[in-house]
């Protein structure tokens, strides 16, 4: 129980009365420090999700937690939000303020910080995503990679438990991709911070531990990448990808090769391929 | 293109104009304006324009950046001077063709307004130069929250204020790729008469604020999950002091209006 940063029980959400249900009796928590792929087609309830768990949506049944507090009572809304930061999918629409500074510092002053701890705190929250020399800038001089490692240094000053990432990179290109996630995933390594990584690209979700599938407002699956991939036939029906290298190993195996499951990215498969020689 | 643009006219170099306070720079840009004011006669008019060199010079400004404020004025500025020139009532006649009469009166007058046209714009440049926009608004809100008492939306209109600049660029950016889309598609913004024109503009405007509407809701989402919940107990990263230099500024726009004042 201690140890469960954001925890979601039997709940159900729908947007309007009447209307069918985004989210139907999902069950799922998260652990301290965990690095959880969401993953789920279009309207699949991944977002809604998202939401729910940082209280902007308030559950229609069951109950979420965050830390331990219930996100439908008005009380706690603040520390609610302040414990779990939120980055959204698109970079323009989420940056409040026109020099880069003042953005980082958003949140901390709507949290009360004192005037003479802030910038000491924009500085290292800016340092964490290698944006510090950045500090100056307007937002909209930088790219979408560069403006989305901006919001999570806004949600990291604010020192949150648990970062929910809500399709952050799926306006981005690759090599924005690629810099958001790793800065992500270091943040995770480096000072522990949970992480439920919302997406639909497979090759990101590969790199997490866990993984959980959404498919029409439930929870149909959650395991290990290696558990969860090696379903691919699941996966297919869900009109979900496999990862590009879980995808060659099947093609290579129905060729009578010998390779593992495990092989998950491009190095592991390298030597199980070499191996079959 | 449109990425290049600057928000405001803000001229990035250390001056003591560019430290001093934002809330005292607002005050004395209106004293200013008081002062430019009360210098009714010709005369007056020579200690205003030695403290806007001044000014200028202890803002690091180049006074040709300060002219080239006031070139899109030049119409308004000519109009001015003209109609003061051609229709002031006098008894000194200076030239007289037909029935167009120009008295000494008139010509004073037409000098004397269109020198505080000039004056004001580059009083006003001189503030908008040396002040970024953040800190700007920043000091517009310190400076209107005591009226915040009696319920007027200080924090709120300043929060308006910064989230417009923050998505002037971004929203000049939609709209310039909304345009090429359409000239893409057959769309002709540039032909015809103004109404045509004008009816030109509906696939461009129309999207863009489908898309303006859009962002709003965006916004509003991320600054709620930010924990914006209003002006209330909110505090700033920037702390504004008031230093001796604001004094010494104080100082010598008091001295300003004191010999306009004198002089009339």
């Amino acid at each position: 129980m201690e140890d469960f940063i954001l925890e979601a029980k039997n709940v159900s959400y729908a947007y309007e009365e009447g209307e069918g249900m985004a989210l139907r009796d999902v069950s799922l928590a998260f652990r301290r420090g965990e690095l959880t792929a969401v993953l789920g087609h279009n309207g699949s309830g991944k977002s809604t999700l998202a939401k729910l768990l940082n209280g902007l949506y308030v559950p229609t049944a069951g109950t979420v937690a965050v830390c331990g507090m219930d996100t439908a009572l008005d009380e706690h809304t603040w520390e609610i939000r302040q414990a779990a930061g939120m980055v959204f999918q698109n970079p323009d629409n989420q940056l409040v303020a026109s020099i880069v500074r003042d953005d980082v510092a958003f949140g901390l002053e709507n949290i009360g910080v004192p005037s003479d701890e802030m910038p000491g705190r924009v500085e290292a929250a800016l340092r964490d995503v290698g944006m510090l020399d950045f500090i100056d800038r307007a937002p909209h001089t930088l790219s979408g990679g560069q403006k989305q490692r901006i919001a999570i240094a806004g949600i990291l000053a604010m020192r949150p438990k648990a970062l929910i990432l809500d399709e952050a990179t799926a306006m981005l290109d690759p090599k924005g991709r690629q810099e958001v996630f790793s800065v992500v995933e270091r943040l995770n390594r480096e000072q522990g911070i949970t992480v439920v990584w919302i997406t639909h690209f497979m090759e990101e979700a590969a790199r997490c531990r866990r993984v959980v599938v959404m498919d029409q407002g439930r929870c149909v699956m959650d395991g290990t990448p290696g558990e969860v991939f090696t379903q691919s036939e699941k996966l297919r029906a869900m009109r979900l990808d496999v990862p590009p290298m879980v995808a060659l190993g099947d093609l290579l195996r129905a060729r009578g090769l010998k390779i593992s499951r495990e092989a998950m990215d491009v190095e592991t498969m390298a030597g199980e391929v070499l191996q079959c020689r | 293109m449109l990425k290049d643009i600057t928000l405001g006219q803000y001229y990035p170099v250390k001056s003591f104009v560019h430290d001093l306070d934002p809330r005292i720079k607002i005050v004395l840009t209106i004293a200013f304006i008081v002062a430019v004011f009360l210098g009714g006669s010709l005369l007056g008019a020579i200690p205003i324009t030695l403290f806007i060199l001044l000014a200028a010079r202890a803002a690091n400004l180049p006074v040709k950046l300060l002219l080239k404020g006031i070139k899109p004025l030049r119409l308004i500025l000519v109009f001015t001077f003209l109609l003061n020139l051609f229709f002031t009532a006098g008894d000194t006649v200076l030239l007289a063709v037909w029935k167009v009469r120009v008295t000494l009166e008139g010509l004073q007058t037409a000098c004397r307004f269109s020198l505080r046209l000039v004056f004001l714009v580059t009083g006003a440049s001189i503030l908008t130069l040396t002040t970024q926009p953040v800190v700007l608004t920043d000091g517009m809100e310190r400076l209107m929250r005591p009226l915040a008492r009696i319920g007027f939306p200080a924090h709120e209109l300043a929060m308006m204020m910064s989230i417009a600049l923050r998505f002037i660029p971004t929203l000049l950016e939609e709209a310039d790729k909304i345009m090429k889309a359409q000239m893409a598609r057959g769309a002709d913004f540039e032909s015809g008469n103004l109404l045509q024109r004008a009816k030109a503009m509906v696939p461009l405007l129309v999207p863009l604020f489908v898309s303006a509407f859009r962002r709003a809701g965006d916004l509003a989402m991320a600054m709620e999950a930010r924990c914006y919940h209003g002006g209330q107990g909110r505090t700033r990263l920037r702390v504004l002091k008031i230093t001796r230099k604001d004094y010494i500024a104080c100082a010598a726009v008091a001295a300003l209006i004191a010999v306009t004042a004198v002089i009339g």
